[in-house]
């Protein structure tokens, strides 16, 4: 540690998140070699061994950079954001699920005992004695405790404030490598900051912009999952095929990974730029682009898209407006 | 005064056509519920299904989109829009677990005032009779249960 005494401190952690991120970070290859050179590495948990006391020993404000990935799901998750905040100068919501809850922010469509009820009960299950997790347990050595659940999962930004947001289920490794080159440069005194609040490691536009798909005039008479059209034409927009792709609402960034290889895009890259309800403006754009007038006609072609909050708010629920279904909000307190 | 709950609705217009209708009951003084916020749009096409979202975590407890009658848009086709997007927004604002009634769309022309102001009173009391949404703010949502408590009965939840 001492050698490494004037180096800026360097933290990462995960919360209610898949390590996918975490990866990403590792896949940054030989650049990661200049995050150690340039930082000394206090508080990572997936890669270096670490206890929390050691955070809640160091002075407040002394970690420079902390990216934060994973929503904020039970106790132990919040503890550790307010902890972290507190500890570092550059607080960084890191992917998806810290920007807007990304797929367990998914969980927010049902209260939380239900959760526990499909993880503990269900056919596919196990769980011959009914045991269920408990919050605090005795063994001869002492009590034991687990973190509480919240009712809802909550993005960073609805438990502490938050310096910079990096999207992306996981965020690009180019974009990861081209922010850690930034820092860099930051702390050489060779560039500024972006203002407070900002996405950063993104483009300032839609992924439809950085698709090289052919775009033309949309008349949509059928929704069709991508499985199901066969052949996909290779060139021609996934949308006027038909296919619910999420281009036209998600941040560039990403340079249109998915569609490039056939793929719909799924909205890992959150909202674009100005859009306040990423589900909102989904909606607008599949509604407009289907060719009919009738009622009954709309309802049938709508039925094409079967699950239509998965499909809108895959990542973004939890940072949506609305946030969690009506019965996941009013699940009160134990 | 009264302890009966009053519903506050957010009530979306278009300039050409159902505004002119809220505007013809006011100006032959036919009265209609206070209840409704009306917010004027050029064009019931305008309306982001943002705008929707906003009223309901802002604490509506219901949404009324109103536009011109199909084939009657001053925009062409914009009305035709707005009503693919209604029927879409339903479908997502059920899965959050709104009543359907709680967003209703609502076509009048600008010589149906009375017709506009009955409309209104009707869905005032549709809503009255709903009980108010009290949709969470975020802090709500941060008060820790226990998952052990949580759970009432052991239904079989599909996986």
């Amino acid at each position: 540690m001492t050698a490494n005494g004037n180096k800026p401190k360097f933290a990462m952690y995960w919360a209610a998140s898949c390590g996918g991120c975490e990866i990403a970070v590792l896949n940054i290859h030989e650049k990661i070699l200049d995050v150690d050179a340039n930082f000394d590495v206090v508080f990572w948990p997936v890669a270096m061994d670490a206890k929390y006391k050691d955070v809640e020993a160091m002075e407040d404000g002394s970690i420079l950079l902390t990216l934060f990935n994973g929503g904020i799901r039970n106790e132990e998750n919040e503890h550790l954001a307010k902890l972290l905040r507190r500890k570092t100068k550059i607080l960084v919501a890191f992917g998806s699920c810290a920007c807007e809850g990304c797929i367990p922010g998914l969980a927010n469509l049902c209260p939380v005992g239900e959760i526990v009820q499909t993880a503990f009960n269900t056919i596919s299950t196990d769980n011959p004695h009914g045991i269920y997790p408990r919050t605090s347990y005795d063994v001869p050595e002492g009590e034991l405790h687990i973190p509480k659940l919240a009712p809802i999962l909550r993005p960073l930004d609805q438990v502490v404030d938050v310096d910079y947001y990096m999207p992306g289920c996981p965020p690009e490794s180019h974009q990861i490598a081209a922010v850690v080159d930034l820092v860099i440069k930051v702390v050489r005194g060779e560039a500024e900051l972006p203002p407070k609040g900002c996405v950063i490691g993104v483009g300032d536009s839609t992924v439809c912009d950085e698709c090289p798909r052919a775009r033309n005039v949309k008349s949509i008479t059928e929704f069709k999952r991508i499985q199901d059209v066969a052949p996909v034409d290779p060139t021609l927009c996934l949308l006027e095929q038909g296919i619910p792709c999420n281009g036209p609402a998600t941040r560039s960034g990403c340079n249109a990974r998915c569609p490039n290889v056939g793929a719909q895009c799924i909205g890992c890259y959150g909202p674009a730029e100005g859009v306040l309800d990423y589900g909102a403006r989904l909606i607008s754009a599949f509604a407009s682009v289907i060719d009919a007038k009738e009622p009954e006609e709309i309802e049938r072609i709508l039925d094409g898209i079967p699950d239509p909050v998965g499909q809108v708010y895959r990542f973004n629920l939890a940072g949506s407006l609305l946030k969690a279904n009506m019965d996941a909000w009013r699940v009160k307190a134990g | 005064m009264t302890d009966q709950f009053e519903p506050t609705i957010i009530g979306f217009t278009c300039n050409w056509c159902s505004y002119r209708a809220a505007d013809m009951a006011g100006t032959a003084r036919m009265k209609y519920s206070p209840n409704v916020r009306l917010i004027r749009l050029m064009c019931s096409g305008r309306l982001d299904p943002t705008f929707v979202f906003k009223a309901f975590a802002g604490g509506a407890d219901a949404v009324l989109i109103t536009g011109c009658h199909p084939g009657d848009c001053h925009y062409v086709e914009q009305n035709y829009k707005a009503l693919r997007r209604y029927l879409l927004l339903k479908r997502v604002l059920a899965q959050m677990g709104i009543e359907p009634q709680r967003i209703k769309l609502l076509w009048a022309s600008a010589a149906e005032g009375a017709i506009f102001a009955a409309e209104i009173n009707k869905y005032v009391e549709e809503v009255r009779a709903l009980g108010p949404l009290h949709w969470g703010k975020s802090g709500n949502g941060s008060k820790p249960i226990v998952p052990d408590e949580a759970k009432e009965s052991r239904t079989e939840v599909p996986a």
